[in-house]
């Protein structure tokens, strides 16, 4: 169709040609590829200047190495232009919408970067003698002041280096207390619908793990679980806010029971972010609960890590949190490094030095840059979005509790069935439309799962243009257009990948093709 | 609050469009005796200015390495980071991504993510290198679990001379297991005996290289050892400089090479967050814990990458995965991605061997005071000193002076009267000439 | 001696005194793609509702468990290299294990073709 200066309305071209379309370097404008980096090295050229070694009789013992290493050679330039071209092919929470359920994806304040890179604070040595880093000390001393009071709890244990590590300190004190008890109690309960790092942490504490089912309305089924009770029974590890959005409404019951028999009550924080300023888990009878700065603090998430997960703590755990800590002492601020003398009940150390104090200082700064007022402003922005984006869609997707959620909002596939599109369908489709997709088949316990945790940082315009989107692909499946679906993501760097083929023929890592042929030659004349 | 775009008239509208009151309506399921009324006792939210305020006030309470000669290592060792590095790693499609679970649109941290793991396995002479650990101390004890799962068996042996936050964590980490993990005790003099331990039992020696004290040793024959008897050699490498001048773990026999990445593009940051490096031969992968990035094709037959072998981790596997880890040091891993690349095999090699002869030309001023011995015969880049005095007392001083002197290995093996006198000293490339002259001068003052 | 079925989709073909064990077609469907197979030693011994093996695709692991006692004589070397045998052949060329069973008994509560069928049909 031709418009009044008779020129198309359309890009010339029809959609399929153009995404079909091969250019000669494989590049799409500013979509660069880029091969790897062992691709494209030549020997000779450097990347970092640097003085020349001295001269000096070697005290290596006669074990230096003879062959090279195999890394490629490239000038400063070429490594930026590869690195940045890589980082062009990732989706990020600066650039769009990324409502994974789950991981709070949301704004990364640029302050804390700056201030995580402060000489005097970022260049810091872990074992400088603590007179020379009391800076240091007040800072972790100050971020584990906001951590108690915002949980309400009365000890917080630094040195975890993610959630998951954060589990297992939570849940080693609490075998840690039982022992010391003299208690060798053996079974751990843990809802279906939990992350997979509660199941995979109580078995590296040598407990059973035993799962309780969920009610109806998506909460710990309490019938069930008190039928689960009993003195070889170490403790109950619960999501709270859970893993389907919801608030365990039973959750005070919950703690008086698992108390009543001698046990502990593991909170998984990982869904903080829901219940910031509005409520404290140290109110709910919690024993232990991880904190994901990472998520609830905003500390980037960098495409997998680093992390930091401080564990609060009751006062009945406290005595046996991991080393080091910190005190205050005469001369000032000192660190505990050692579980002997006040720290003689410590259940040992977790890792290397004083715990992930580049992610406590952005934390840090998060919380200060919120306060009181802003923290509690998270927590009510984070649900009113989630419940926005429940209402927005549940004419058109099933939701399998019914009622306000919590941080996050989560559908079923039930409506797409018959469509011939499933949950990871439409996630390819979302990528189409600019967003990053929701969290795909978790929890568990819901067929299809989709997790949308929209995060405070939303403005109303994002969510509702999402809404449209879901609502525009909603539509398009129940219109019988499945194949709409199924090859997508269209505009995305790469189309589907083979996931099949990785698994079956794990090929890990780069391998040169001179030696490959090497290998090959070897084999043939070998067999020849 | 300038993070929540929110107004409140959009809040209004919003609790309307879901049909409630107020904002309290959306906290119902929270027991009413629990509910908050008011604020937190926190102070209220701060402008950008005043946080930087703060920060820079909490900074200049310490003392930088970079303001005063640094000789500190123990397991982090200061290095220079190039700028390159710190720039690609707070550009946002970096810093701002999740875990590349969407692989269509996460190519950038998986293919970074397959460079990584290509360059560990080079570095340490392995077939294969997961996408990072925590740390080297965590790396280490996965390492142990590692062995024992591939074994099949229950006993490891740690060196004397591990880090001793490497045994600690061990310890740790195994406490509640069925493993069990023997300690030979630490030795500045003379090494390890793993003779009574070594038997059919025995999944893994777990041995470091340079050890804690510094000293370069040959563990090929120790591997042979190992493996006549079916165990496993667990090599740890917490400086990965050293792999530039010393031939690799792989070349000596090692079965998993359990590292500390730091040194290669992330700072010092008063220990955390680290990159742990865990590599191994292709036959043990399945035994292997963390994040794994591999090759594949998309759609239309193009190179792309994924992650994979996702059946051995916890949220598929849940209780029996191999490892509880879900969140590694992505950034950490791209930071040492980008520094190797800039540095390459020419610029690994000059590094390393920069970074030893700085130390030889240190250890030799140092062993020429009065009184200073050093205990090594070989080191790479961190020796031993035996003073006169007590070492901790000595590095006290030496800091009002303005000089970080090294770790007093008393530090980190308390109770020992053999390791009072002892001080651990690294010299980096970051260490110049007169930073040497002040720390002998200022030595030659305290003692 | 036919084959038999259980409730899991493992089926059983006794011969002599050797149980030769794998799963079920409609498992295979279920399961999906399959990347890897990780079979039992040879010489170690099973109680029947012990996992025998375990089979993975690119997003489950699901565990196989053996539906008699007894030691496991052989497995099914060839799972290794080509996983995809048990999509391609489940019946046959897809089998995990051979026992030399114990109690050759325990097969007669297990379901036949058409019960296994039946039940199947049920579950859809």
């Amino acid at each position: 169709m031709l418009n009044r200066q008779g020129r198309s309305t359309q890009a010339v071209g029809t959609e399929d040609t153009e995404m079909d379309m091969e250019t000669f370097t494989g590049n799409k404008g500013l979509n660069h590829e880029t091969p790897l980096i062992f691709e494209q090295g030549l020997p000779g050229r450097v990347g970092v200047d640097m003085a020349e070694p001295k001269e000096v009789k070697s005290r290596l013992g006669g074990l230096e190495r003879k062959d090279p290493i195999g890394l490629p050679d490239l000038s400063e330039p070429q490594v930026l232009r590869h690195f940045v071209r890589l980082s062009r092919q990732n989706y990020s929470i600066d650039s769009g919408f990324y409502p994974l359920g789950s991981c709070t994806m949301k704004h990364n304040p640029r302050i804390n970067e700056k201030v995580a890179r402060l000489a005097g604070l970022g260049d810091l040595h872990p074992l400088q003698p603590v007179s020379t880093v009391q800076g240091a000390l007040e800072l972790i001393d100050s971020l584990a002041h906001w951590l108690k009071t915002i949980t309400g709890m009365p000890a917080v244990a630094m040195s975890p280096a993610a959630g998951a590590h954060g589990e297992l300190c939570g849940v080693m004190a609490i075998r840690a207390a039982h022992e010391a008890n003299g208690q060798a109690r053996t079974r751990i309960l843990v809802p279906e619908s939990a992350h997979g790092t509660n199941p995979a942490t109580a078995a590296l504490c040598g407990y059973k793990v035993d799962a309780v089912p969920a009610r109806e309305d998506g909460r710990m089924d309490l019938e069930a679980f008190a039928t689960k009770l009993g003195p070889d029974l170490a403790g109950v590890m619960l999501t709270n806010p859970n893993t389907c959005g919801l608030f365990e409404t039973d959750v005070k019951k919950i703690a008086d029971m698992v108390h009543e028999i001698g046990g502990y009550f593991y909170c998984d924080g990982a869904n903080l972010n829901a219940i910031l300023g509005r409520v404290r888990p140290g109110d709910l009878g919690v024993d232990a609960m991880h904190i994901n700065l990472h998520k609830t603090f905003s500390t980037p998430h960098g495409g997998g890590g680093p992390g930091s997960g401080p564990v609060v703590l009751s006062e009945a755990l406290a005595p046996f949190a991991p080393v080091p800590f910190v005190t205050h002492g005469a001369k000032g601020f000192d660190l505990i490094e050692h579980a002997r003398g006040e720290a003689a009940a410590s259940f040992g150390r977790m890792k290397t030095y004083h715990g992930q104090m580049g992610m406590f200082i952005r934390a840090l700064a998060y919380m200060q840059s919120h306060g009181a007022d802003g923290l509690r402003q998270i927590a009510e922005d984070a649900v009113l979005n989630a419940n926005y984006i429940r209402v927005g869609l549940n004419d058109l997707l099933h939701s399998p509790f019914k009622g306000v959620c919590m941080h996050e909002a989560l559908f079923d596939d039930s409506s797409l069935k018959g469509t011939g599109v499933t949950t990871l369908d439409l996630a390819k489709a979302l990528i189409d439309e600019g967003f990053h997709p929701m969290t795909m088949y978790f929890p568990l316990v819901v067929h299809g799962a989709m997790l949308i945790e929209p995060t405070e940082s939303e403005s109303r315009q994002t969510l509702d243009e999402f809404i449209g989107a879901m609502r525009h692909l909603l539509g398009k499946a129940k219109a019988g257009e499945a194949d709409y679906f199924l090859g997508a993501p269209h505009f995305a760097p790469r189309r589907r990948l083979d996931e099949t083929g990785a698994a079956r023929n794990p090929i890990l890592r780069w391998t040169s093709p001179a030696a490959g042929q090497l290998a090959d030659d070897v084999t043939l004349s070998a067999a020849s | 609050m300038r993070y929540m775009p929110h107004t409140a008239a959009e809040r209004a509208e919003m609790l309307g469009k879901i049909g409630l009151g107020s904002i309290d309506d959306l906290f119902t399921d929270i027991p009413a005796e629990a509910r908050l009324a008011g604020l937190l006792d926190l102070p209220l939210h701060a402008s950008e200015m005043e946080v930087e305020k703060n920060f820079r006030a909490l900074a200049a309470k310490n003392l930088s390495p970079y303001a005063a000669p640094c000789f500190l290592g123990a397991g982090a060792y200061q290095h220079h980071v190039p700028s390159v590095a710190d720039h690609i790693i707070q550009r946002s499609e970096f810093l701002t991504a999740y875990t590349p679970y969407q692989p269509e649109i996460s190519q950038g941290t998986l293919q970074a993510l397959f460079e990584f793991q290509t360059q560990v396995a080079l570095i340490t002479g392995m077939e294969v290198a997961n996408a990072s650990m925590y740390d080297g101390a965590t790396s280490c004890a996965e390492a142990v679990l590692m062995a024992c799962r591939v074994t099949r068996r229950k006993k490891a042996v740690l060196s004397g001379n591990l880090h001793p936050h490497y045994r600690d964590v061990t310890r740790t980490t195994l406490q509640f297991t069925e493993f069990e993990a023997a300690e030979l005790p630490p030795m500045a003099e003379g090494s390890d005996n793993f003779d009574d331990h070594i038997n059919s039992d025995l999944a893994c020696v777990v041995v470091q290289n340079p050890d804690f004290f510094g000293r370069v040793q040959d563990l090929t024959a120790l591997a042979e050892k190992c493996h006549a008897v079916g165990a496993l050699l667990v090599v740890v490498v917490n400086e990965v400089v050293s792999l530039g001048a010393i031939k690799s773990p792989g070349d000596m026999g090692a079965d998993i090479v359990a590292g500390e990445g730091q040194s290669i593009g992330v700072p010092l940051s008063f220990g955390g967050p680290y990159v742990g490096l865990l590599a191994t031969r292709q036959k043990f992968v399945r035994q292997m814990p963390g994040r794994l990035c591999g090759q594949t094709i998309d759609q239309d037959g193009k190179r792309g990458f994924v992650l994979t072998l996702s059946t051995r981790e916890q949220h598929i596997r849940r209780e029996k995965a191999t490892s509880n880890i879900c969140t590694n040091a992505g950034l950490c891993s791209l930071a040492f991605a980008i520094h190797m690349s800039l540095l390459g095999e020419t610029g690994f090699s000059k590094l390393a061997a920069l970074n030893h002869g700085e130390a030889v030309t240190a250890a030799e001023a140092l062993d020429a005071i009065d009184g200073v011995d050093v205990v090594n015969n070989t080191f790479f880049n961190e020796f031993t000193l035996r003073l006169p005095t007590n070492a901790a007392m000595v590095v006290e001083k030496l800091a009002e002076k303005g000089v970080l002197g090294g770790v007093p290995v008393s530090r980190l093996i308390p109770d020992d009267p053999a390791m009072e006198n002892l001080l651990l000293v690294a010299v980096t490339e970051t260490c110049s000439d007169s930073d040497l002259d002040r720390l002998v001068s200022a030595l030659k003052e305290v003692l | 001696m036919s084959i038999k079925f259980t409730e899991d989709h493992e089926w059983v073909l006794l011969e002599g005194d050797v149980a030769t064990i794998g799963v079920s077609n409609y498992a295979q469907e279920q399961l999906g793609d399959v990347v890897y197979v990780e079979v039992p030693q040879v010489g170690s011994d099973v109680a029947k509702g012990d996992e025998l093996a375990v089979v993975e695709s690119v997003k489950a692991a699901s565990e196989v468990y053996s539906p008699v006692s007894g030691e496991v004589i052989e497995v099914n070397g060839d799972l290794e290299e080509t996983p995809t045998l048990v999509n391609e052949d489940p019946l046959d060329g897809g089998w995990f294990a051979k026992i030399k069973v114990t109690d050759a008994s325990e097969i007669d509560e297990l379901m036949d073709e058409a019960a296994y069928k039946t039940f199947v049909e049920g579950l859809e």
